[in-house]
């Protein structure tokens, strides 16, 4: 039996009715077709899912979708401003060589994103453990790092 | 994923009163991480997740010397807590190091307990902080020694109805440190290979030398240049994850240090102790005999840290994953 939620999307407030067996990850995918959040393992395991719930990095492909009521859910395509520019994290992503195939991309800068407002200046410890969630095949995570501390070192 | 019904209670007891009306066809959910993820590989087939995640005042803490967790704090809560890092330091230790920040975010310490993995990370440290679990059903309520809470893989003794409703540490007594090592082949998103965690109480918390204290010196030779000041262990708690088809407690080995002055030597037959008391196995993650050895050398360093967190605790020993 389908059930009625409300929560605030990328900044907009939204009501959409799901079946109580939906993931996040396939909320947002399959009934809102925002394909930029990506499914890599589907068990918690590689990051790729990540979004921000009330600013928090989680999994969302283990995440029951119900669980977002009266949340602020953000996606990576919430990432841009309203005049359609790139989030600065993305910006030094593109700037420093951070981006390969690009899967992992939407988690790593979400992840990024919620460890700097967290926390404006990581040291590189601390950079590697907010990220530590997001795993990449193609680059070897040190262009990541580096365009993460290019953005905090702007701060 | 095969579907189910999701409910939302607003109190604990109607939780308590819906997982004893649906019985054997229901789930209880806390974060969901260990829950979703047996659902998509069918390990379980619920009809129905009861949902914790609405319930107002589960996810807090009390500290008046002791701590009271709810059973819907996270990890992320322990992890950023600095007074639980201070004071009740092997939690944390665990917290750092399990999953990831997402799963962290959103997965529960008393989950954690009641999934029951052998590699359950906040088992061992649980384990020798002396915690006392709280468990809920329709008809009654109690409280039992966590050491009582494992009966096997994945098994406890919750009872069909019954909610793990609260995590109780007591207060530690005067200088103790405690610490917990998860040796796992990757730093993050990975189980351990084995868990070993100490507390242990000292007798002082000052030396006349503290500068070989939170170094890579050797233990050997740190506790060598401790001789004079007769370090006494009053209390010790050795626990092991991964190590036993439960989270278990090295009994032998505690009794061999408890109330003794701490040497070298001593920590060797110690750590050896509790390297025989274990139960390990074969697995892919590692075999039985690599689990002995690195017994061994785990409840050493463990136990060092104990005695610098005791000795320097402004020090923190940096990179932590150092040896």
């Amino acid at each position: 039996m389908k059930q009625k939620i409300n929560f605030i999307l990328n900044g907009e407030p939204i009501e959409v009715e799901i079946e109580p067996h939906l993931t996040l990850l396939q909320l947002l995918r399959e009934k809102l077709e925002l394909n930029g959040t990506k499914e890599g393992c589907g068990m918690g395991e590689c990051g790729a899912c990540t979004v921000l719930l009330d600013g928090h990095a989680i999994n969302s492909c283990i995440f029951p979708a119900l669980e977002v009521e009266g949340k602020k859910v953000t996606t990576i395509e919430g990432l841009m401003d309203a005049q359609g520019n790139l989030h600065p994290i993305q910006m030094a992503f593109i700037e420093y060589g951070a981006i390969q195939c690009g899967f992992c991309t939407p988690g790593m800068v979400l992840s990024a994103k919620a460890l700097i407002d967290e926390n404006p200046r990581p040291t590189e410890e601390e950079i590697r453990t907010g990220i530590a969630g997001n795993l990449c095949r193609c680059t070897g995570y040190l262009q990541i790092i580096q365009a993460i501390k290019a953005v905090t070192a702007q701060r | 994923m095969k579907k189910f019904d999701y409910l939302k209670p607003k109190t604990l007891e109607e939780a308590i009163s819906l997982l004893n009306q649906y019985g054997e066809k229901a789930a209880l959910i806390a974060g969901g991480t260990d829950v979703i993820v047996r659902v998509k590989q069918k390990t379980i087939s619920p009809e129905v997740l009861i949902s914790l995640q609405g319930i107002p005042g589960l996810d807090e803490m009390q500290y008046d010397g002791s701590l009271r967790i709810g059973p819907m704090v996270t990890h992320r809560t322990i992890e950023k807590s600095q007074l639980i890092r201070k004071e009740f330091s092997a939690l944390t230790d665990a917290a750092d190091v399990l999953g990831s920040v997402q799963i962290r975010n959103v997965a529960t310490v008393a989950g954690n307990l009641c999934t029951a993995a052998p590699s359950a990370d906040a088992a061992p440290p649980l384990l020798v902080l002396g915690a006392q679990l709280k468990l809920k059903d329709v008809k009654s309520e109690r409280t039992i020694p966590i050491d009582q809470f494992f009966t096997g893989p994945g098994q406890t003794v919750l009872e069909q109805g019954e909610i793990l409703t609260e995590i109780l540490i007591p207060k530690p007594p005067p200088n103790t440190g405690s610490a917990y090592w998860k040796h796992q082949r990757r730093q993050a998103l990975d189980l351990p290979i084995l868990g070993v965690a100490v507390l242990l109480s000292l007798n002082k918390a000052t030396v006349t030398c503290s500068d070989i204290l939170c170094t890579s010196t050797p233990i050997s030779t740190v506790l060598h240049s401790l001789e004079e000041d007769d370090l006494v262990c009053k209390e010790v708690r050795i626990a092991l994850g991964v190590a036993a088809p439960m989270p278990m407690r090295a009994i032998k080995a505690e009794n061999l240090l408890r109330g003794k002055e701490m040497s070298d030597e001593l920590l060797e037959e110690v750590a050896v102790m509790a390297s025989k008391e274990a139960q390990p196995r074969d697995s892919i993650r590692g075999e039985a005999w690599y689990r002995r050895e690195m017994i061994k050398i785990l409840v050493k360093r463990m136990v060092m840290r104990c005695i610098e967190r005791v000795l320097k605790p402004e020090e923190t020993i940096f990179p932590l994953r150092l040896w």
